[in-house]
């Protein structure tokens, strides 16, 4: 087990830039989940750390030691892949000894490292079959036994849920968890499923075009979000966002919505009166049926069971509500909402976060 | 199902039978003047079969000609080729598959260009180029011409074989603790067996069969391949067609053994549950 120091690594593809410079410390141990949209350069930091791709410039250090000259196989890590990889003429024992093979361990100790991790993934009775005769849950479990058996430094993860289907994946990503409090692996694991990042990180870095956007406690990036895109990234349904401008009068605030509307909200001392600036609130904080508040029209009503989502027009523009209150299935053409000022978040014009 | 649709199967099997009779008429014919005695050969006229069957073609041509000579040596030759070049297209293929490098462009431009000449128009250069290193009238000769010339269609078909296999798959390994050229042998060739027998039945039987350089660099019958071998059965007066045919016969056996030995790689995908299935 290591540490993982990242300084200002930078990746080009020929002149074009995919990754500005991140920088990142991960310590002994910890969950690390770089959470981004497609093609935000999560999967190639990740493959850099693997050394499956070059680094142009900076540095990756793993234990302290510079492995940017590293081959993969001198990096002591090992990596799940999305598409699990496994060598389809090997049987499940084979695809797992592989590694210890490699590195002309002992027969018993093979042995035993590769009974030991088949129990505790339950692989046992799978061991003699090919890849292609189990199904993707196991498929995913092989994948990952083959990444233990080596006890390497560090496990890397690529969007290793991502071709199971929903059911399987909540439960391979419990197992993901429990496996990980009893091995204290450090560990990396690259997704764009935000419910993933969330359950699974002790700490989320969340990355957009390229460029770390905010790295913190799951529940940090929710409650204080850093900026516009992380706000709208994490939480589902997505956060709701109001333009306005802000107000100043005395010593009390208020955001005024393109129709005049005053939201009161607590003054920032670092915003200039009358600078344009984004409300955001969550769907699940904005409060419904009262007499106070702005009215909206419903355009849609989604219940999920556990709860119900309104879509809603507000100054013609969507906004989104999630309640638990099932009357909302009887709500008329018209509701009216309310944001609760301790859940109203404020960014300045440039989209950052202004407390 | 209606008429329409069982017309239309009807159709489609009918032309499916009608095109393997025609493919396969020529090697029915060739198989049956080989058994037809030489004085019913022109006497019978036009016949499916002659009305007498006789195995003195082959007899004569195994015990009396140097048909065994030009076996041997098209054995060796074609064997040769297709081995060396399936080790060296398989090699380039992988790397034109794998790598990005900078002559990559060219060095594709240049072998798709190797394809697009007329081999009539080098046989002349090329027998320059072998007879002062004692290369013409040897099968090392030979095996040396037809492997330059089939390297390149050969890395075309090995390249389209690796760009099958997932790259995940040698990342995998390398991260297992592999070296890229023990990944290569040790998880992509094997999946890739049903290419090299594709390559290897490809290349044999182009070399197998290949006339117009075993004719102009090899004189005599110790160095000749069966395809000019073939051609000692036609005299200054007459063809002896049974005695070709015989030949020609015998001459299918290796190229078929060869295929019934490797088809199994043939239509094996063992790809199958490598990644996502």
């Amino acid at each position: 087990m290591a540490s993982i120091d990242i300084k200002s690594v930078r990746k080009n593809y020929g002149h074009f830039p995919v990754l500005h410079g991140v920088d990142l410390t991960i310590r002994d141990g910890e969950f690390i989940v770089l959470v981004g949209p497609s093609g935000c350069g999560k999967s190639t930091l990740l493959r850099m750390i693997a050394g499956l791709e070059e680094v142009t410039s900076g540095e990756i250090r793993i234990a302290g030691n510079r492995v940017n000259e590293l081959a993969p196989k001198d990096r002591d890590i090992a990596m799940v892949f999305q598409s699990y990889a496994l060598y389809p003429h090997m049987s499940v024992a084979d695809n797992m000894s592989y590694s210890l093979k490699l590195r002309k361990t002992a027969k018993e100790k093979i042995a035993s490292a590769v009974g030991n991790a088949a129990s505790k993934l339950g692989l046992d009775p799978l061991l003699e079959r090919r890849p292609k005769a189990l199904s993707g849950g196991q498929r995913q479990r092989v994948a990952m036994g083959r990444a233990i058996v080596r006890q390497p430094k560090a496990f890397l993860f690529d969007e290793p849920l991502s071709n199971l289907d929903a059911r399987l994946r909540e439960q391979m990503r419990a197992e993901i968890k429990k496996l990980h409090a009893d091995l204290k692996a450090t560990s990396i694991y690259v997704t764009h499923d935000q419910i993933e990042a969330m359950t699974l990180a002790d700490r989320i870095v969340a990355m957009h075009g390229g460029i770390v956007q905010q790295v913190g406690s799951p529940l940090e990036l929710y409650d204080r979000p850093a900026n516009l895109f992380v706000a709208g990234f994490i939480g589902s349904p997505g956060m709701n966002f109001l333009e306005g401008r802000y107000r100043l009068s005395g010593d009390h605030a208020d955001v005024e919505l393109v129709d005049g509307t005053l939201i009161p909200i607590a003054p920032r001392p670092s915003l200039e009166p009358g600078g344009r600036v984004t409300l955001g609130i969550r769907p699940e904080h904005v409060v419904m049926g009262g007499t106070a508040g702005m009215e909206a029209s419903v355009d849609l009503v989604e219940p999920t069971g556990f709860g119900i989502i309104l879509h809603l027009s507000l100054h013609d523009l969507p906004f989104k509500v999630f309640t638990l209150d099932r009357d909302a299935l009887k709500a008329g053409p018209k509701v009216r909402v309310e944001f609760p000022g301790k859940h109203l978040h404020l960014f300045d014009e440039a989209g950052n976060r202004v407390e | 199902m209606t008429t329409r649709k069982i017309l239309l199967i009807g159709a489609h099997r009918l032309a499916i039978l009608a095109y393997i009779a025609l493919a396969l008429f020529p090697l029915f014919w060739l198989l049956k003047v080989s058994v037809t005695p030489n004085d019913l050969l022109y006497s019978e006229g036009v016949r499916m079969w002659p009305s007498r069957t006789t195995f003195e073609h082959f007899e004569f041509v195994l015990r009396h000609s140097a048909f065994p000579v030009f076996f041997r040596n098209s054995l060796i030759v074609s064997g040769a080729t297709a081995v060396v070049v399936t080790i060296l297209a398989s090699l380039s293929g992988y790397a034109l598959s794998r790598f990005s490098f900078r002559a990559k462009y060219w060095i594709v431009a240049i072998m798709l260009l190797t394809q697009m000449f007329p081999l009539v128009m080098l046989v002349a250069p090329i027998f320059k180029l072998l007879s002062p290193l004692e290369l013409t009238n040897s099968l090392t000769g030979l095996v040396i011409v037809y492997s330059a010339f089939n390297v390149p269609f050969a890395t075309f078909l090995m390249q389209s074989f690796f760009d099958g296999i997932p790259k995940d798959l040698e990342e995998a390994a390398m991260i297992d603790g592999a070296t890229q050229f023990m990944a290569f042998r040790q998880i992509i060739l094997p999946l890739t067996l049903p290419g090299i027998a594709a390559t290897l039945g490809f290349v044999f039987t182009a070399a197998w069969s290949e006339l117009l350089f075993a004719l102009m660099l090899i004189s005599g019958n110790d160095a000749a391949t069966f395809p000019v071998g073939l051609l000692t059965f036609v005299s200054k007066f007459s063809v002896d067609f049974g005695q070709m045919m015989a030949a020609g016969v015998l001459a299918l056996i290796p190229a078929c053994l060869f295929f019934l030995l490797i088809q199994r790689y043939l239509v094996q995908g063992l790809t199958a549950g490598a990644v996502k299935g």
